[in-house]
């Protein structure tokens, strides 16, 4: 193997396991919003160590910007994207777990609506 | 050992994909399935790009690059949707 392969190897077993743990945890976390966690954190950086495996092994080639605009976009987006599901599911009324312990938002949605 | 590597990233990012499935399918609120729907589409990028280190070709960028946007404004939209009825807002 040559130096620019064990380098790629790294980085893609990295974000194979990232996104295996994500999907883990999409499966065995109790209710939507910390499977929101799973998703939205660990699945993200798990596709940037991807991307970047990508730029690392067509380095020779010369540098590729789009792959980094990918890059840029999925840094960008994954947050915005976990707040819009979980402030849709919470006004949906959607029930927190029996396991959780308090529920901050409630006071401001009570004081929103009335 | 890189081809065994790359072969095996595949298998195990394809299982994820499939627990993502499993999620969609059972998921007891919209909320789950649309979750479930957006990080399937961002662990479909790492997959694509895996693929494009195992055929050394570079001409899935542009799909790679189409395939997050995609993914955003789909989940936007469905959540937008699903919380008020309206997916655009006009005051």
């Amino acid at each position: 193997m040559t130096g620019i392969e064990i380098v790629t190897s790294i980085f893609i077993v990295l974000g194979t396991l990232l996104v295996f743990l994500s999907a883990i945890g999409v499966i065995r976390l109790p209710d939507v919003y910390s499977r929101m966690h799973a998703a939205g954190k660990s699945s993200t950086l798990g596709v940037i160590f991807l991307m970047l495996a990508v730029i690392t092994y067509f380095l020779p080639e010369g540098f590729n910007a789009k792959i980094l605009l990918v890059i840029l976009f999925v840094f960008l987006t994954a947050p915005l994207s976990s707040l819009m599901i979980n402030r849709s599911a919470y006004r949906n009324g959607v029930p927190l777990d029996e396991s959780s312990v308090r529920d901050d938002l409630k006071e401001m949605y009570k004081c929103e609506k009335g | 050992m890189f081809q065994w590597i790359l072969y095996t990233s595949l298998v195990i990012l394809g299982i994820s994909l499939v627990l993502f499935f499993i999620r969609i399918m059972k998921g007891p609120s919209v909320n789950d399935r649309i979750l479930g729907l957006d990080a399937l589409g961002i662990s479909l990028v790492g997959f694509i790009g895996v693929v494009m280190i195992l055929q050394k070709t570079l001409i899935y960028a542009d799909i790679i690059l189409v395939l997050s946007i995609l993914s955003f404004i789909g989940t936007v939209a469905m959540s937008k949707f699903v919380e008020g009825g309206s997916v655009f807002d006009r005051d």
